[in-house]
């Protein structure tokens, strides 16, 4: 027994966290890996001296078990990504962090550019040569009003070879702001680690300090708590259905979804006054009650909102020029998806079952497990049917929690955490798996936060699906990932 | 195309009929805060040690509210033991001038019209750049709303375009974290002058909740000129609506 078994939001005493050496703690990994376990996150936790302990946590899906193994490595340890591909970034991020070097990565280029480092203005790219190859460099400012990054293709005519995604330009310093927690700035913070995601990492932390401080939500506040997660997930949803039918030019179901968008931040906003939720979840259930008459409101908006979201939708799946341009676009292929640990609705569009609301559904899913569709062509019309599916499945589990929602209170209050603990938290947010990671110290204050945004694994696996692609579907396939690039900053 | 036109009809016409009436906004939307002065007791300080971003500055008068730091989370109001910061709901957020948001009692931040002469220059159109430095893409998603056909901020000629070559000016959001700091200095050089700075959102305007990062420059102050803030985290698109028809003196 080499790893130290736990689940989502289980807290473990820190001493019981086995420290490997550096051969056999990629040993014990890897092994985990050949037996169908997946990579959760892979991090460093800077020490006191000049030793590093790298810390690794794996995911097995089928019985919901989290495992968590340590090592101690000074200056350089034997890098997984030979033979894990799905370490690959985040062995680039502890080399970034912590300067101890993963022998026989690939290529260690930086991946957020904090300060002190290389500048963000002197990254280098693979460079793909031959007769006829030209680059194309786009960003950090795009043309929209979208976050910054580059992009950068290595092109025959318009077909792309390669591309490569450098961020960071939003870097501005999440994580080490949440060390300390909780303090009063923390439960913002986490609201605000990735865009329109709000509910989903504010769960993540609260689930985090509430298995700490051996707090539990009542019903009720869960089932609220999963009323602001679904309308986040159906909201995203179909904005991005709407804009994917903007990037093919058709501006029906365009216009239509992106204001049925607004329609559902709007009853996000009936909860708690903010159209992205924010405020929502609060450390130990919900900011307040929803009365009969509020949820009979949400019930008739949502229901007047479903019937417009299926007819705006249903256009799409019945024009015929849509298909053609969403079918074969981008296809991310399963192995590739299962190789590079990619979460979330791409993973599930391209065959890979997994969603942590069924396989690590924790306190906030336990009760309230919703239908998990998976797709399988792995191409945009997957993407965009895959999140259909979605909407149309937290349709019906919101029904459930609107019609009841249960009893209890709507906070509890959270007492001290407890000492020398690690804990980890998991919530399937609307972009995929959002991992929180904390540790606290002697005097319960959590002294490392580590956040694995969904985005942080699934960048890549757009850069795969463009390869071979016409240059001219880069919007389109990207905007089937929908990813974030301030959720991966940080 | 039978069908899609039968879509159309069941859609039916979204767009606000703002500003000819009110906005339609939440019963729990957090506005303008106004505040009791004089209830405040000797040597309270519960709303300035909770807020979050530190916004609250406390004198002998009683708390003063910087809204352009404020991310409007409402855990002073609820927690001042007299009542005496309320959040309304008055949408009407955006001043000109950075005092202005600094606000106490019941003042309401001020939006002076562009000059003539510039007014003369735009015309009907105003187009701007949006440059995203560093946020968390929530001022973004509000700014996208502006353009789908509820807000649909075309009708008033106010666009948002790909090159600021075309652009009248810049609105900006997110805290301009060090990363971002050259591209937004050269996407402001690339539009023409005379052009406009807008900050929208309590990162733009002072950093927000990341203003003491030293990943981030604390916001626009002393980056780039501003003509208009826009307060909020992130301020709702009618906020920024009203911001800009204001300045453009349409309203």
């Amino acid at each position: 027994m080499t790893l130290l078994a736990t689940g989502n939001a289980e807290p473990k005493p820190v001493d019981a966290l086995p420290v490997l050496a550096c051969d056999d703690f990629r040993e014990a990994v890897l092994t985990q890996i050949a037996g169908g376990q997946r990579l959760l996150l892979l991090t460093a936790l800077p020490g006191d001296g000049a030793e590093t302990r790298l810390l690794a946590a794996l995911a097995d899906d089928a019985s919901g078990e989290i495992g968590l193994a340590a090592a101690t490595a000074t200056g350089s340890y034997p890098a997984l990504t030979s033979d894990c591909p799905a370490a690959h970034y985040f062995e680039r991020e502890i080399y970034e962090q912590c300067g101890i070097r993963p022998a026989g990565h690939p290529w260690l280029k930086p991946v957020r550019f904090p300060r002190g480092g290389k500048p963000i203005a002197d990254v280098e790219f693979f460079k793909v040569e031959g007769a006829e190859v030209h680059e194309v460099a786009v960003g950090p400012v795009h043309a929209g009003v979208i976050e910054p990054g580059h992009f950068r293709f290595s092109c025959h005519g318009e077909r792309v070879l390669h591309l490569e995604i450098s961020l960071g330009y939003q870097h501005r310093g999440v994580e080490a702001a949440l060390r300390g927690s909780p303090h009063k700035r923390s439960i913002h913070l986490a609201e605000t680690v990735a865009g329109e995601t709000r509910a989903a990492p504010a769960t993540a932390y609260c689930q985090l300090i509430e298995a700490l401080s051996g707090a539990e939500c009542s019903p009720r506040a869960t089932a609220l708590r999963v009323v602001g997660l679904e309308l986040e997930r159906i909201a995203n949803h179909v904005g991005d259905l709407g804009a994917l039918a903007g990037d093919v030019g058709f501006l029906p179901a365009a216009a239509y979804c992106g204001r049925l968008r607004g329609d559902v931040l709007n009853l996000t906003a009936l909860l708690c006054g903010s159209r992205l939720g924010r405020g929502w979840i609060r450390p130990g259930g919900v900011a307040g009650d929803l009365g009969t008459e509020t949820l009979a409101e949400l019930r008739r908006r949502l229901a007047e909102a479903e019937r417009d979201m299926r007819n705006a939708v249903d256009l799409l799946w019945k024009s015929s020029s849509v298909r053609s341009r969403f079918e074969n676009a981008g296809i991310l292929r399963r192995a590739a998806a299962t190789d590079l640990g990619i979460v979330g609705p791409p993973a599930r569009a391209s065959g890979v079952d997994r969603d942590c609301r069924r396989d690590f559904p924790g306190p906030t899913y336990r009760d309230h497990q919703p239908f998990i569709a998976v797709g399988e062509s792995g191409d945009v019309f997957g993407r965009a049917m895959q999140r259909w599916q979605e909407i149309d499945n937290s349709l019906i589990l919101l029904g459930r929690l609107l019609d009841d929602p249960g009893a209890g209170a709507i906070v509890e209050g959270i007492g001290a955490l407890a000492p020398n603990r690690i804990a980890v938290s998991l919530v399937e947010g609307w972009r995929g798996e959002i991992v929180h990671l904390g540790i606290t110290d002697g005097a319960g204050r959590l002294s490392h936060y580590k956040i694995v945004d969904p985005s942080f694994r699934n960048w890549f696996g757009l850069a795969m699906a463009m390869r071979d692609q016409q240059i001219s579907d880069f919007p389109l396939c990207n905007k089937s990932f929908n990813l974030s690039y301030c959720g991966h900053d940080l | 195309m039978f069908k899609a036109l039968m879509a159309r009809a069941r859609q039916k016409y979204r767009t606000a009929a703002y500003p000819a009436e009110e906005p339609n906004l939440p019963p729990l939307f957090r506005g303008r805060p106004i505040f009791d002065q004089g209830k405040c007791v000797a040597g309270c300080t519960v709303c300035a040690d909770l807020c979050p971003s530190t916004a609250i500055k406390l004198s002998a008068d009683g708390p003063r509210l910087d809204l352009g730091r404020c991310i409007f989370c409402g855990e002073c109001a609820a927690a001042c033991p007299e009542d005496v910061i309320r959040f309304t709901r008055d949408w009407r957020l955006a001043a000109s001038e950075r005092t202005e948001l600094l606000v106490a009692g019941d003042a309401e931040p001020h939006v002076e019209v562009l000059r003539k002469e510039l007014r003369r220059l735009l015309g009907r159109s105003l187009r701007l750049r949006q440059i995203s430095a560093g946020g968390c893409n929530g001022c973004e998603t509000e700014v996208n709303a502006l353009g789908n056909v509820v807000f649909d901020s075309s009708r008033f000629g106010i666009d948002f375009v790909a090159s600021p070559r075309h652009a009248d000016g810049v609105l900006i959001t997110g805290p301009i974290t060090e990363n971002m700091r050259a591209a937004t200095l050269s996407t402001y050089e690339a539009v023409a002058e005379p052009k406009l700075v807008i900050a929208a959102g309590a990162c733009a305007i002072s950093g927000g909740i990341f203003h003491d990062h030293q990943e981030t420059c604390g916001g626009v102050e002393g980056i780039l000129p501003v003509d208009l803030y826009v307060p909020g985290c992130p301020p709702h698109p009618i906020t920024i609506l009203d911001g800009l028809l204001r300045l453009l003196g349409r309203l």
